[in-house]
């Protein structure tokens, strides 16, 4: 009688077990500290995309307009699944999408574009990830929602959703 | 001859001295990364890792070293961008204070039981 309540008591200890690390599995590993403080858009130069001459940060954020901060790479499978909704954000009026190519190779960058459509108003390029950096991201795709006082005010790690996406148009809004 | 040698010694002793220095500002770059945390590796240091987020922070604290900034600033730096996470020794303050004080007041808590049952025994 003993052995058998013991035994079950094994099992429920092991479904618990199970139960824990397989929700454990799940989550993402990357911890993300909470921040509800806007942070000041930093100033940077940096090459254009398309005419590779540099530019300075306070020119590519000069409207007073909300901006979207989206850091992408060819190289990156996440990027090419949230293109489709960068492009419908595009289409906003009262947002100006800007686009980070992080560690890329240009030809392929520009393929990528070329292929998917470029939904940003201005692509810099970021050959070694320092204005990641600047930015405070952890790597590809990162989106950083800046508002009309050229403030930080959100931060989204990895491809963003369309749960994301009316978000940010709720905020704008 | 003489002058000769003379030159040889500056010059000899001058590069030296920048090689010390490098060395130096080596030194520094390391112990720094060393207690910068890789946030997208799983407990590893920047300094151990060679993921495109450490590789950039390396490049970013080397370029910070050569403008001047000191280990403090550089931390400070980092800490603006990504919070007080990035850094394994945390500073003291309003959100770390339980983390510092914790294992201090446990440590009393602990020496006061033992003190009491020695007392008591005696």
């Amino acid at each position: 009688m003993k052995t058998k309540f013991n035994l079950i008591i094994l099992f429920i200890f092991l479904i618990f077990c199970f139960i824990i690390f397989y929700k454990g599995l799940n989550n993402p590993n990357i911890y993300i500290p909470k921040t509800n403080i806007e942070k000041n858009l930093p100033t940077f130069k940096a090459k254009d995309f398309s005419t590779n001459i540099n530019i300075d940060s306070k020119k590519v954020f000069a409207e007073e307009s909300y901006y979207i901060v989206n850091i992408w790479a060819s190289w990156c499978i996440p990027c090419r699944k949230e293109h489709s909704l960068l492009m419908e954000l595009s289409k906003n009026q009262s947002i100006i999408l800007i686009g980070l190519n992080y560690r890329d190779n240009l030809n392929n960058a520009k393929k990528f574009i070329n292929e998917l459509g470029n939904p940003y108003t201005k692509i810099l390029i970021d050959n070694d990830g320092l204005l990641g950096v600047e930015f405070g991201a952890y790597g590809v795709p990162e989106t950083f929602l800046i508002n009309k006082n050229k403030k930080i005010i959100k931060k989204f790690v990895g491809p963003i959703n369309k749960k994301i996406v009316e978000e940010i148009e709720l905020i704008i809004k | 001859m003489k002058i000769l040698k003379i030159f040889l010694i500056i010059f000899l002793s001058i590069g030296f001295s920048q090689l010390k220095s490098d060395e130096k500002k080596d030194e520094l770059n390391n112990k720094i990364l060393k207690n910068i945390r890789c946030l997208i590796c799983q407990g590893q240091s920047v300094y151990d890792s060679e993921s495109d987020f450490a590789s950039s922070i390396k490049i970013i604290v080397d370029k910070k070293i050569n403008d001047g900034m000191s280990e403090d600033q550089v931390y400070k730096f980092l800490r603006d961008k990504y919070g007080d996470w990035i850094i394994y020794d945390p500073e003291l303050n309003k959100n770390t204070y339980i983390l510092w004080l914790l294992p201090l007041l446990l440590f009393l808590a602990g020496g006061a039981i033992v003190l009491k049952n020695l007392v008591y025994k005696n």
